[in-house]
């Protein structure tokens, strides 16, 4: 009875987001360039949960995400272009890139350390490499090309993938975080606090730690897939080491082992970055025109400029707050729900 | 009657060092047994190759299976032992320092837990039911130890004595068979420690535990002890009752010197 309850609960809610949504887009309180951003700060989010997951929960540092990211975009964008509906293309692209995680979670866990992050590092610069070179399938290093969006019509590709991502990004979280509070999300946690004490209360660790990197893979595959009839064109430049490494930001910031932290890094990051990313073009423009070297001539370039801003970051907060910003704490809405209930 | 625990001819051997040499022991059902011994004697070496942290060089461990057989567990990783029966407690405290007390204690219940992942995660009805059980049952482990009140404390923020005392209480709801307590006490004053052996005592009779307890000092497991077992360089150099090993002229040799045996 009670999950009756709770299911019609969700279903109504989501309904009523849902609603609300499809009117501020209507609206236009969200426009274009805003949903994009939000599409964009979702994929990142999903990621760097997933990341957290094996690394802020579990303990085991891993640094090839983008590689994930990657294949789960690539395989679900050759299935979109193969004619496959979109709800399989996804799922497919999740699987695909779990079934990787596993294959390579298998061998790199059993070693006790730091491996995973080694292997993980290599295995990301791989799948890369690997993509530049497998010619008509991926498009090679110019790229895959006209993978089929959310809608048929260009122009509203945007809002249409928006409703699909928030309410993917939305289930995530909760399903993640359910896994968190339960014996086996307990159970992770013990395994990054003490592997010794953990295996002798009876864990299971290699086991565990392979659910756990599974798992990771699927959420970053599945943000991948989600990603690909987003933007519609994928080129292997915009998954090197530097996106990996810009997901371990979104997490260290927002708190090795917190939920919250990481949506909230996550939402926070990816404006950051685009607010740099579109500035930072104007900038170099405007110190190129006080040259006298504007259209043709000598252009600065001061985008890699946020790499050292994020640089930054990272070292500040090492500094002064190493446990991200919010630790391990979470920000819990059934807190509210129950204090209202009773 | 039978052993339920039995280690025969055990040895470790680190690089050049033969940290223990020849360990026997056997284990009898409801048995309080301690194993002491000088600093570095290898007692602590002896419950790594039992729990499967070490795999013992040479010799085997066997385990009554509770289905009247016996299983070799020499060789099994630990957590496959600790679920055949056999837990443990860690001489350098070794709680899951950010997590709170009952969490601590709950992760030795997972390998029971009913749910699955995927139950977990759906939140599909045995959840619920099973944790409320889970809290339940470590409330009531908590309330033995008297530190049920701080149960949402982090471990690490317990007072010394009581991370002990967490210590023991994990190892428990793990629901051994066998108990092997390395250095409980350590650290506590007489008072806590006449406490502590106490309850030890108390849990042995009510959870119907075999247990093996690692000291140091030999005067505190006197009188709790039915039987002692002596290391000394890696060997075993004496074996019986704690009037006789206190009298035993080798044992004393080796805890106090030469000298002492003379005096
Ligand atoms: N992993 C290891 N590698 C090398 N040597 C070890 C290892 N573990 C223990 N030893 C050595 O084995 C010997 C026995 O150590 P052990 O910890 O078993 O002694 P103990 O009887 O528990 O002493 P204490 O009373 O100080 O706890 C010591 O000389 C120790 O240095
Ligand atoms: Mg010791």
């Amino acid at each position: 009875m009670r999950i009756l309850k709770n299911l019609l609960f969700l279903s109504l809610l989501g309904a009523v987001v849902f609603a609300i949504l499809q009117t501020l887009i209507v609206t236009q309180v969200l426009d274009d360039y805003t949903l994009q951003i939000l599409c964009m700060a979702g994929i990142n989010i999903m990621v760097a949960l997933s990341l957290n997951l094996i690394s802020g929960f579990t303990g085991q540092l891993a640094l090839g995400h983008a590689g994930f990211l990657a294949v789960g975009a690539y395989s679900t964008g050759i299935l979109l272009i193969a004619q496959v509906p979109m709800p399989l293309a996804i799922l497919g692209g999740a699987l695909i890139t779990a079934l990787l995680g596993f294959l390579i979670g298998f061998p790199a866990l059993r070693l006790r350390g730091d491996y995973l992050a080694i292997v993980t590092l290599g295995v990301g610069e791989i799948i890369r490499v690997l993509i530049i070179n497998l010619g008509e399938l991926t498009g090679g290093s110019a790229g895959l090309r006209n993978i089929p969006g959310y809608a048929a019509n260009i122009m509203v590709n945007n809002p249409a993938a928006f409703l699909w991502i928030f309410p993917a990004v939305f289930i995530v979280v909760a399903l993640v975080t359910n896994l968190m509070q339960s014996s086996h999300g307990r159970a992770l946690i013990s395994i990054r606090e003490d592997e010794i004490a953990s295996q002798a209360m009876g864990v299971n660790i290699f086991g565990m730690k392979l659910m756990s990197f599974t798992v990771s893979a699927f959420i970053a595959g599945l943000a991948g897939a989600l990603y690909a009839p987003f933007i519609g064109y994928l080129a292997p430049g915009g998954f090197d080491f530097l996106r990996s490494v810009f997901f371990v930001i979104i997490v260290v910031l927002g708190g090795m082992g917190s939920l919250t932290g990481t949506v909230l890094s996550g939402l926070g990051l990816t404006f950051l970055q685009e607010a740099l990313r579109t500035n930072a073009k104007g900038w170099s423009q405007s110190v190129a025109s006080l040259f006298g070297t504007g259209s043709g001539g000598f252009v600065i370039d001061l985008v890699p400029m946020s790499q050292v801003l994020f640089g930054l970051i990272l070292i500040l907060l090492m500094i002064f707050k190493p446990q991200g910003l919010l630790g391990t704490k979470e920000l819990r809405l059934t807190k509210f729900w129950h204090r209202g209930a009773k | 009657m039978k052993p339920i625990l039995s280690a025969r001819h055990l040895v470790m051997q680190f690089g050049g060092l033969r940290a223990v040499a020849d360990f026997n022991l056997e284990l009898f059902p409801g048995e309080l047994v301690g194993l002491i011994g000088p600093n570095g004697a290898g007692k602590t070496t002896v419950f790594n190759m039992l729990t499967g942290v070490y795999e013992p060089t040479e010799g085997t461990i066997e385990l009554d299976d509770r289905k009247g057989g016996v299983a070799v567990i020499s060789g099994l990783p630990p957590h496959k032992i600790t679920r055949r029966g056999v837990s443990r407690t860690f001489q350098n405290i070794r709680l899951f320092k950010s997590m709170t007390v009952w969490e601590n204690v709950a992760i030795a219940r997972h390998a029971h837990v009913p749910y699955t992942l995927a139950q977990a995660v759906l939140r599909l009805p045995p959840f619920g039911k099973a944790e409320a059980e889970v809290r339940q049952e470590i409330q009531d482990l908590l309330t033995i130890f008297k530190i049920d009140e701080k149960a949402e404390w982090r471990a690490a923020n317990l007072p010394y004595g009581e991370q002990r005392k967490l210590e023991i209480v994990r190892a428990l709801a793990a629901k051994p068979s066998v108990l092997l307590l390395d250095e409980p006490a350590a650290g506590m004053n007489p008072q806590e420690t006449i406490e502590l052996m106490e309850l030890i005592r108390f849990v042995k009779d009510r959870y119907q535990l075999t247990v093996l307890l690692i000291e140091h000092d030999m005067n505190l497991v006197m009188g709790i002890c039915e039987r002692l077992v002596v290391l000394d360089y890696g060997r075993t150099i004496a074996e019986g009752l704690p009037a006789e090993i206190r009298s035993n002229p080798v044992v004393i040799k080796a805890y106090l010197g030469e000298d002492a045996v003379h005096a």
